[in-house]
């Protein structure tokens, strides 16, 4: 196999984002600079892209096993892959719930099979999500799970969470919670505010995440362990958040592309595709979430990727399953919001994301000698999101027009997108 | 106009369009055979997924004063039963020749899903606690009627706002004619905020009673529970129930209305129901004038009434 040289990008290293050429050949990164030498390699032109480490998602819903119609690992990573992703977390809360080694095993290895991204699985914290006692911790590591969520619900006691966290301290994993208090939530369909009132629908308070992270945070400082926020939605999460990694705290924080691009506006149009728990918020939530990505308080963006059938979705507002899909429409999504810089988004779509969720041979820039995962993105094309790869096409940016995309990337040096085309 | 789906969708124009052709037909229904062939041939579905009788039945006098044909679909003996989507149930109403759905159902902004889905008028009869459109138009007509116009009205609707679609439904369409809305009600229940809501907000019934032309009275809605958002049906009487004193200091001319069905000794007393100024059955009959305004604008009718 010839070597594959990505040429005249801008390249994300150690010392920064710089013009250069990227050899890759056997045993990965074999060359970085300008100008190399194109003898004996499959050339590659970037010009105009940014050349930088595989985009990891920390938060994506693969449904498989139990919920195939939705989607599956084959799909969803063919999804991933499109959007220039090159691994994922995958939640647990498939039917039956990851709570056991061998259910980690059937995902990790469906994802090997299927080759297109790396498909690292989450592990529940309790025993088939059921908040009640332990998941099999020490079996799920072993199995190679390293984030530990009850996604999908809280684990809302927070001895239970306690316990989970002080076994963690030993292993070095990490909690991962869905913050979402249950008797605050209620029955809420939406943000608490001026459009459910409009709407006569009941809402879900920002106070419903706040109050779980703040509790969620004295046990962290209690355990010493390590806590990682899912999908922030409120200004003042961001506040508490910021608050404790100034205290010291192993915290993260990641925040789901619909959450930076809509507020609870979208949804006066009662269209379920802006159904999602937790919900959009108020405008100057989502102002203060695009703040602390940029600024780092939120270290990471995770899709949150929540495949639902046509059908599913075709119902009433209050009567749709929540979440939307987001894997292939990410990168422009944040680049349009945010406006990040190329570091900045390599920062928080790929080292932030490997480095929170353990993630071996990542976490790192570009360099002679690291493995050839690679995501290389046009932040300048236009397009517009009409046909998916995943299953489902719950998405509210379908058919809106984007700017900024994968163009191509490698998972161990093999493509997988390769100009814009999932290699499959 | 293609459908009517929710009162904020109309202007203030569009709404006084209604309300005058509503008086013509109320002429219509004053005549020895009232009756216009309007809508001959043309197929009116009513599709109520949740109880109701007085609207449904309103609907069909109107579509059969029009000499529209009506079809009642119930989900009770239904293949909702069989779990047919709400989709699919409704695009077979459509293929059956349906040339106008009047539908209800307990998700908020279902009647305006169903209008993405179909190709015919819809015309929301009521979704979740979110809008009434026609409960809105009748009422203002009652009132229209009854004062000449809503210009500078001081209107007070008193209860349930919080999870009613009259309210809802009714504020908007009464204060883009020019009326003056204060809810009154306790914290409890009232929406989460009204910021933006074009209305003063009053925990004191007593003290708005005096400078009210209407007292819009919402129905206690029993069957929910009153305990957990008030503490008992006699106290919310004490603070809000139209009673025969409060009744007795409004000020001259002022009427009281309910959408029905009224709660007796809860929020409304029998005398005050009973009271010849009570305008209550005239709502009643004026709802089936509407009605047939809203089915006439929807098809298109041409024939002369």
């Amino acid at each position: 196999m010839s070597d594959i040289l990505l040429a005249a990008g801008i390249v994300m290293t150690s010392a920064g984002a710089m013009p250069a050429d990227l050899r890759l050949g056997e045993g990965g990164i074999i060359a970085v600079g300008p100008d190399l030498d194109r003898v004996g390699a499959e050339v590659v032109d970037c010009s105009g892209c940014w050349v930088g480490p595989g985009l990891v998602d920390p938060h994506v819903h693969l449904r498989e096993p139990g919920q195939e119609w939705k989607e599956d690992i084959e799909s969803g990573s063919r999804a991933a892959a499109a959007g220039g992703f090159t691994a994922v977390v995958a939640m647990p809360n498939t039917d039956p719930p990851i709570d056991s080694g061998h259910l980690a095993r059937f995902v990790a290895d469906r994802g090997r099979l299927v080759g297109l991204v790396d498909v690292f699985p989450a592990g529940c914290v309790t025993a088939g999500r059921a908040g009640q006692r332990l998941a099999h911790l020490d079996e799920l590591w072993a199995a190679g799970v390293r984030v530990f969520t009850d996604d999908g619900d809280s684990v809302a006691d927070a001895g239970l969470l306690r316990r989970a966290m002080e076994y963690l301290v030993d292993l070095g994993g990490v909690v991962s919670q869905h913050a979402e208090d249950r008797g605050l939530a209620g029955a809420g369909q939406l943000h608490e505010g001026e459009v459910s009132a409009r709407l006569g629908l009941a809402g879900i308070p920002g106070a419903a995440e706040e109050v779980v992270v703040a509790r969620d945070l004295a046990v962290t400082r209690l355990t010493g362990g390590r806590y990682h926020v899912q999908h922030v939605s409120t200004a003042g999460t961001v506040a508490l958040v910021g608050a404790a990694k100034e205290a010291g705290l192993a915290v993260t924080a990641e925040v789901a592309p619909h959450h930076l691009a809509f507020d609870h506006r979208a949804v006066l149009s009662t269209d379920p595709a802006f159904k999602m728990y937790p919900p959009l918020r108020r405008p100057e939530d989502v102002e203060a979430l695009r703040q602390a990505l940029a600024d780092g308080t939120i270290d990471m963006v995770g899709t949150d990727h929540a495949p639902h059938a046509a059908h599913e979705k075709d119902v009433p507002f209050e009567d749709a399953p929540r979440g939307v899909i987001g894997l292939e429409t990410a990168v422009g999504v944040v680049l349009e919001t945010v406006g990040l810089g190329s570091v900045d988004l390599f920062t928080r779509m790929a080292l932030a994301p490997a480095r929170m969720a353990g993630l071996a041979d990542r976490g790192r820039w570009l360099a002679v000698g690291e493995p050839a995962t690679i995501t290389v993105i046009d932040p300048a094309v236009s397009w517009v999101a009409e046909r998916f790869h995943s299953r489902s096409a719950n998405s509210p940016w379908r058919g809106r027009a984007l700017r900024g995309r994968a163009r191509h990337a490698l998972l161990r040096g093999r493509f997988t997108l390769r100009d814009g085309e999932v290699q499959w | 106009m293609r459908h009517l789906l929710d009162i904020a969708d109309l202007g203030r124009a569009d709404l006084e369009g209604l309300l005058d052709d509503a008086d013509g037909f109320v002429e219509v229904l004053a005549r020895p055979i009232p009756k216009v062939p309007a809508l001959r041939g043309k197929t009116v579905t009513t599709a109520f997924f949740e109880a109701s009788t007085r609207t449904r039945l309103s609907f069909e006098r109107a579509a059969k004063a029009l000499s529209a044909d009506t079809m009642t679909f119930a989900p009770g003996t239904s293949s909702l039963s069989k779990g047919e989507s709400l989709k699919d149930t409704v695009l077979t109403l459509q293929a059956m020749g349906s040339d106008l759905l009047v539908m209800r159902h307990q998700a908020v902004g279902a009647a305006r899903r169903a209008a993405e889905w179909l190709s015919i008028p819809v015309v929301n009869g009521g979704d979740g606690a979110h809008q009434h459109p026609t409960q809105a138009l009748l009422d203002a007509l009652t009132v229209r009627r009854r004062f000449g116009s809503l210009e500078g009205l001081e209107i007070a609707i008193v209860g349930d706002i919080r999870y009613s679609r009259v309210a809802r439904s009714d504020l908007l369409a009464f204060s883009s004619l020019g009326a003056h809305v204060t809810l009154v009600a306790p914290r409890t229940l009232l929406p989460v905020t009204t910021e933006d809501w074009p209305v003063t907000v009053s925990p004191s019934l007593d003290e708005v009673l005096p400078t009210v032309d209407v007292v819009y009275l919402l129905r206690v809605q029993t069957e929910r529970g009153g305990a957990s958002v008030f503490p008992s049906l006699a106290e919310y009487t004490s603070r809000f129930g139209m009673t025969r004193e409060r009744r007795a200091r409004l000020k001259p001319g002022a009427v009281v209305m309910h959408p029905g069905p009224m709660n007796r000794g809860v929020e409304i007393a029998d005398e005050v129901a009973d009271d010849p100024d009570s305008l209550v059955l005239e709502q009643v009959s004026l709802g089936v004038a509407v009605r047939m305004a809203v089915l006439f604008r929807l098809l298109g009718g041409e024939a002369d009434v």
